[in-house]
C-alpha cells in the first residue's frame, strides 16, 4: 500500500491538468439569441487560438482581438456559413497557427510526435532504472571481519 | 563516460537556450508568427477618414504607388514609441496611411494633435473588421503594399529607427523599382 502512496500523490497533483476549469470569456452581449447557433459558435471559439495571448482559445481569452473574432464567428454563422467555412475564413487570414489543433504537416511533425517520443524515452529510462539490480556489496576487509567476530564473541559471552 | 552524461545533457540544454537568447537578441521573437497574408492582394476595404470632410479610403486607392498601412491607436503604448520615427519614412516615395484602430475619433484626433500627424491619410477602423481581414494581431502593425496592391511585408510591433533603416526602407526601395 505504502509504495503506491507517492504515485497517488503525484496523480492527485496533476489531476487538475486533465480537468481544466471551464473559464469562458464570451460576454452575454456577444451571444446569439438562437441557442443552436450560439452552441455552434462556442464550439468554433474553442477550436480557434487567440493570436494575441497564444496559449488560450478565443473562447477563453479576454483580449480585444478575441472579442472581435468571437463577433466575427457569430456574424458569419448568422450569414449562413458552415462551421468549416467560418474556420477557413479565419485561417485564411491568420494561418494554421490560429487553430488549437493545427493539421499534421511537415512543419508540425515535431509538434505532434514530440510528446509521444519524449514519453517513450522517459518510459524506457524509467523501466531501465527500475530493472537495474543494485550493485553487489564489496567484500568485507580482514579488519572488519575480525571486528564482527569480536562482536559475536562478546555477545555470546553476555548471553552465557 | 557514464558519469559525464548529466554534464553533457546540461551543456547541450544550456547551448540550446543560449542560442535561443542570441536569436531573440537579433530580433527573432519566438512569439512572432509569420503572416500568411504576405504576397497576397490586400483585402478589399473601405475605411472612413478620421478627419471630417475627407473622402473614404478604399483598397482601390492602393494601386499605382507603394503604401505603408500603419495600424495605430491612441490607447496603444507601443504606438507612442513608434510615432516620432514615422516622419523618417517621408521622402522615400511610399504613401503613409494611418489606420486608427478600435479608437474613438475624438481620441485619435486629439492624439495626432498632441504628437503630430506624420500621415498622408488617416482613416479609421473603429470596430477592427478590416484589421481582421489583414490578419492583424495588435497595434502597432505596418503592412507594406506594392504598386499592384499586393501585401509584401508586415512589421509587427513598433518601427524603431533600427527597424526602419534595416528593414522598412530597403523593402520600400525594392518595391519602388
Amino acid at each position: 500500500m505504502k509504495r503506491f502512496l507517492p504515485l497517488a500523490l503525484m496523480l492527485f497533483c496533476i489531476a487538475p491538468l486533465f480537468f481544466p476549469p471551464a473559464a469562458r470569456a464570451v460576454m452575454p452581449d456577444e451571444m446569439l439569441a438562437n441557442p443552436a447557433l450560439e452552441k455552434r459558435a462556442e464550439a468554433i471559439d474553442a477550436r480557434l487560438r487567440c493570436p494575441v495571448c497564444q496559449g488560450e482559445s478565443i473562447a477563453d481569452s479576454n483580449a480585444d482581438l478575441a472579442h472581435d473574432l468571437r463577433l466575427l464567428v457569430r456574424r458569419k454563422l448568422v450569414e449562413g456559413d458552415t462551421d468549416k467555412q467560418v474556420i477557413q475564413y479565419i485561417v485564411a487570414r491568420y494561418g494554421d497557427f490560429v487553430l488549437m489543433k493545427p493539421p499534421l504537416d511537415r512543419d508540425t511533425v515535431a509538434l505532434w510526435t514530440g510528446p509521444a517520443i519524449i514519453l517513450f524515452i522517459a518510459a524506457l529510462a524509467g523501466w531501465n532504472f527500475m530493472r537495474a539490480k543494485p550493485a553487489p556489496l564489496p567484500e568485507l576487509s580482514r579488519e572488519e571481519k575480525a571486528f564482527l567476530a569480536k562482536l559475536d564473541d562478546d555477545a555470546g559471552r553476555e548471553d552465557a | 563516460m557514464k558519469r559525464f552524461l548529466p554534464l553533457l545533457v546540461f551543456l547541450a540544454l544550456a547551448g540550446i537556450f543560449y542560442w535561443r537568447i542570441v536569436l531573440i537578441d537579433r530580433g527573432d521573437m519566438p512569439n512572432d508568427i509569420p503572416s500568411v497574408m504576405i504576397n497576397k492582394p490586400a483585402p478589399v476595404f473601405k475605411l472612413p477618414a478620421l478627419f471630417k470632410g475627407e473622402a473614404d479610403f478604399t483598397s482601390a486607392a492602393l494601386k499605382g504607388h507603394v503604401t505603408l498601412l500603419n495600424f495605430f491607436a491612441s490607447w496603444c503604448v507601443d504606438c507612442r514609441i513608434e510615432h516620432p520615427f514615422l516622419t523618417g519614412l517621408k521622402g522615400h516615395g511610399a504613401v503613409l496611411v494611418g489606420v486608427d484602430y478600435e479608437d474613438k475619433n475624438a481620441d485619435g484626433e486629439a492624439w495626432l494633435e498632441k504628437h503630430g500627424n506624420p500621415y498622408d491619410r488617416v482613416v479609421t477602423d473603429a470596430r477592427g473588421r478590416t484589421a481582421i481581414n489583414f490578419g492583424l494581431y495588435g497595434v502597432p502593425e505596418t503592412y507594406i503594399i506594392d504598386k499592384q496592391g499586393v501585401i509584401r511585408y508586415k512589421q509587427t510591433g513598433p518601427m524603431t529607427p533600427d527597424v526602419i533603416r534595416k528593414t522598412i526602407l530597403p523593402v520600400i526601395a525594392r518595391l519602388e523599382k
